[in-house]
């Protein structure tokens, strides 16, 4: 017998397990292709079979070599769970089993020598989401009577760009007894209270962006949604640059300023004005840590949008040589707003911190007036490429946050001159419609979103530990990988169609929250219309508890 | 629901016909209360047009105190007027010891001051007062300004007649502008400074429906100006809209239909003035209101007008004769004190118009 090497790896040290019915497999082979991660392998089995032929038993034995499916068992090449193989076999003799027992991030941590890293959201899973703890519950009766979400019409925008207090308005009262603008207001963009968060075109496939940016395109000549969406970090493919579609896309700048060369150069030639600009300082999924986007993902198209070579990407986790916020604040908002004549509103996403209110208060009194919009990101956030300890292990919830955000505005007389947008997990339950109501309920103007645009489109992560290799390049669905044969699993129409439609269904959702309240346009602020059962949400969000 | 009605006429007008009015809808209104604000004073206290009157409820304790205050401030008394009261067995009405109206001369370093100081000083002593009584609520100051007045009480708006005597007419108590409220009680307390019609430097405001949007709207106001206080109603919240787009940031009234139920922003594209729509839109979203109201207000210049929800969701209606125009929730209520008038000329507003009535009677209707 062999010397038992109980330090190695075997499946059982794995999140997944391989369930594998060598009796049901025809060995066609199609999982060990479909399997991007190279989590299981051809192998070939010795078997020894007992057979007696003649009348009385005369035990003989036959080997022979039988081919089968086996799970790899290196740390490299575990299995994801991502249940494609399940999905390509014709005869159900395959598929990924979550192991309870599993000492993955031992195992891993010891022989890699090196931090665990993945993309998706965090994977501790919580307690139920506070968003959740919340209803609707202040519903219109008789005197105040609820709209009909079909017959009547609703207002359902939100502002992007800095809004001036009304005594500031430069406004003079004209001979017809008119009042007349006198002078220059700050770009304001009425949108739809939505945004598609901003994802690069480096941490998705070139398919999958392309199926985003055609769900916007749709969504606003073809459904009157006036959707935007955010390109990440990274630069934009310079056709859309010319194009007049630059009009849905809010252009981003991170500390990395991927892509800005390019996006600078084109200027001269564009047609439209970008939606916006927004500045990234932090995301919620990894608050205080920069962009990461491994070699594997630098794709050739990448390395020409970027102006890099093929190597990991890392932005780093603060904008270079501008630490204190007032020095940001002058130099990026005035040379960004400059850079566009003061046309296109500048915005700024920070990540959810307890330090947060304290950079709003400081963008509220912001004497040039030029903040335009104020992305505050939860723990909850997605991303493509982070170390799993950051993950899991930092961040803070969005909920209380926007919430004091919102109130801090209040407590000064200013809330909306800088437009709040939240997100961070939201719709992660599958209800946007229902996460953005109550968020905006709590004081936000609008909700961003980026993970639940690629659950769109098909991605397979959750919050359990499935899939999650966005970082690997080898995303088996095609959403956030450059391999030419994964991304074109993507099927570009059908993952923008179903954008589309979900977009379409949470619209009229909204619509149907909307109605019951009695509003026609966005509550923003109206806690009151929330209710909680928690005595300690409904403190700490200053809604009415009930029981 | 509430019931509420205004009566904007050449002559002097007794109150008796704003009871009227008010009483003929008597269905729409649940009897917990009647409030009237009179503006353009005639009887004993026309000739002092241009000094301030004090308007209080109150204890003899809470008299003594708002007496104390002015005095303190340098304002003297020169004209009182208690009305007699007629306190009969049977009535249901909540009654307060003092009903007093009195007139004060300004401080003498005021004497000179701009205009606008005086209204500042004005608002200014309303308010302390009304902190000071607010303690052992020894009283309710409604309102202390030039040839304004008004008279709140919890009860049934008959009996409130019959103890103040309005039901006689009477030449010393007179006025050509009269806003007045019947009130329906959807609130658990009554609380006497909830009933409209509610008044700040000048500019009254009544209204009945609900403002869905009340909480935005009040957090918003807290911060705009030292007298939006008080926040009884959802409906106070109106005047304070309307005194700060008119007065504070001096637009003109028409723009106030803009601020509370802004056109939709497919409507504002199309407008020529959209530049200055889509400002008010953004700048003011925390003072829209949403649900189903109805708005009644008098200007500084007694100027009379009313608008309604984006939505039409709460009637009025305005009808008129050569020399009094009356807003009424029903029109039941001007079938009372109009009999005679042309009933086809009655004006319905419809939800994107502002009905006002001018000094000279004239009806400007501004579409919004
Ligand atoms: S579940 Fe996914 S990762 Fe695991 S073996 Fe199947 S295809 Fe490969
Ligand atoms: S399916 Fe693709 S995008 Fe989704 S978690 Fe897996 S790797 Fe990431």
């Amino acid at each position: 017998m062999e010397t038992m090497k109980i330090q190695d790896i075997t499946p059982n040290d794995l999140p997944w397990k391989i369930r594998y019915d060598a009796s049901r497999c025809t060995l066609c082979g199609s999982c060990v292709a479909a399997c991007s991660f190279r989590a299981i392998v051809p192998k070939v089995e010795r078997r020894r079979l007992v057979f007696s032929e003649g009348d009385l038993p005369e035990p003989k034995a036959r080997f022979s070599a039988v081919p089968v499916i086996r799970q790899a068992h290196s740390i490299k090449n575990y299995c994801r769970g991502c249940g494609i193989c399940e999905k390509v076999c014709p005869n159900d003799a395959i598929g990924p089993l979550r192991n309870v027992d599993n000492r993955h991030p031992i195992v891993t941590r010891c022989l890699g020598g090196d931090s665990i890293k993945r993309g998706g959201r965090k994977n501790l899973e919580g307690t139920v989401r506070t968003l959740d703890r919340l209803r609707v519950g202040r519903i219109s009766q008789m005197t105040d009577p609820s709209l009909d979400a079909q017959r009547h019409t609703f207002d359902l925008l939100a502002p992007f760009g800095r809004i001036m207090p009304a005594n500031k308005l430069p406004f003079a009262v004209n001979e017809t007894g008119q009042l007349a603008a006198s002078g220059q207001t700050p770009p304001v963009r009425w949108i739809y209270p939505v945004i598609i968060g901003d994802m690069s075109i480096g941490a998705l496939s070139w398919r999958m962006w392309e199926a985003v940016a055609m769900a916007v395109a749709y969504l606003n000549e073809e459904c009157g949604l006036p959707v935007r969406m955010s390109s990440g970090e990274g630069g934009v493919p310079e056709r859309l640059l010319k194009s007049r579609y630059l009009k849905y896309m809010i252009l981003q700048i991170a500390s990395g300023h991927f892509g800005w060369n390019r996006i600078a150069k084109t200027m001269p030639h564009m047609i439209e004005d970008p939606a916006g600009i927004l500045i990234k300082i932090g995301q919620g999924a990894k608050p205080g840590d920069g962009g990461l986007l491994m070699a594997q993902k630098v794709a050739e198209h990448i390395q020409a949008i970027r102006g890099v070579p093929k190597a990991d990407l890392l932005s780093p986790p603060n904008h270079q040589g501008l630490y204190s916020i007032e020095e940001s604040v002058q130099k990026m908002f005035l040379s960004f707003n400059a850079a566009f004549k003061f046309r296109v509103p500048v915005a700024i996403k920070v990540a959810a911190s307890s330090t947060s209110v304290s950079v709003f208060n400081n963008l509220v009194r912001d004497p040039y007036n030029i903040v335009g919009g104020f992305f505050l990101d939860g723990i909850d956030g997605g991303t493509g490429a982070a170390h799993e300890v950051s993950l899991d292990h930092t961040g803070h919830p969005i909920v209380s946050k926007l919430r004091d955000c919102y109130l801090a505005a209040v407590a000064q007389g200013r809330q909306g001159q800088i437009p709040l947008w939240a997100a961070g997990g939201l719709g992660k339950t599958g209800d946007l419609a229902a996460d953005a109501f109550k968020m905006i309920c709590l004081g936000a103007n609008g909700v961003f979103t980026g993970k639940l645009i690629l659950q769109m489109a098909g991605c397979v992560g959750n919050e359990m530990g499935r899939c999650n290799a966005c970082n690997t390049g080898l995303c088996p669905v095609g959403i956030t990988t450059q391999e030419p044969a994964l991304a074109h699993r993507l099927d570009v129409e059908r993952a923008a169609q179903n954008i589309v439609n979900y977009f379409l269904a949470m619209d009229q959702e909204l619509k149907k929250l909307m109605a019951p309240i009695g509003n026609s346009s966005l509550p923003v602020g109206r806690a009151d219309a929330l209710i909680s059962t928690d005595r300690a949400v409904a403190e700490r969000l200053q809604i009415q508890y009930v029981c | 629901m509430c019931r509420i009605g205004a009566i904007k006429s050449r002559n002097y007008v007794h109150p008796s016909q704003a009871l009227l009015l008010m009483q003929s809808q008597q269905k729409g209104h649940d009897n917990s209360g009647f409030a009237m604000v009179m503006h353009d004073l005639g009887g004993i206290f026309e000739g002092y047009k241009h000094l301030p009157t004090l308007s209080l409820a109150c204890t003899d304790e809470g008299l003594k105190i708002a007496e104390d205050i002015l005095h303190a401030a340098g304002f003297q008394r020169v004209l009182q007027w208690v009305p007699e009261t007629n306190d009969q067995p049977g009535l249901d009405i909540i009654t307060m010891p003092n009903y007093v109206f009195e007139t004060f001369d300004y401080p003498k370093h005021y004497k000179k001051a701009e205009k606008r100081e005086k209204e500042e000083l004005l608002l200014d002593m309303r308010l302390k007062i009304r902190l000071a009584l607010e303690k052992d609520e020894t009283g309710f100051v409604y309102s202390f300004w030039p040839d304004v007045l008004t008279l709140k009480e919890i009860g049934d708006p008959r009996d409130i007649g019959t103890y103040f005597n309005l039901w006689d007419v009477d030449k010393r108590f007179m006025a050509k502008v009269i806003t007045a409220q019947c009130r329906q009680n959807t609130n658990y307390d009554i609380v006497r400074y909830a009933a409209h019609p509610f008044f700040l430097q000048g500019y009254t405001a009544l209204a009945n429906g609900e403002n869905t949007f009340y909480l935005k709207n009040v957090e918003f106001q807290q911060k705009l100006h030292r007298g939006y206080i008080g926040f009884e109603s959802d409906s106070q919240c109106f005047l304070y809209t309307l005194h700060y787009a008119h007065r504070e940031l001096g637009w003109p009234l028409s723009y106030f239909k803009h601020v509370i139920t802004p056109l939709p922003f497919e409507d504002i594209e199309q407008r020529d003035d959209k530049d200055s729509l889509l400002s008010i839109r953004q700048s003011l979203a925390h003072l829209e209101i949403n649900g189903p109201n109805t708005i009644i207000g008098v200007l500084p210049d007694n100027t009379l007008f009313t608008c309604c929800d984006a939505k039409k969701l709460r009637p009025i209606v305005v009808g008129r004769s050569d020399d009094m125009v009356v807003f009424s929730s029903e029109v039941c209520g001007i079938n009372e004190i109009m009999p005679d008038r042309d009933w086809e000329t009655d004006i319905y507003p419809h939800e994107r118009e502002i009905v006002a009535i001018d000094e000279n009677l004239e009806v400007h209707r501004w579409r919004q």
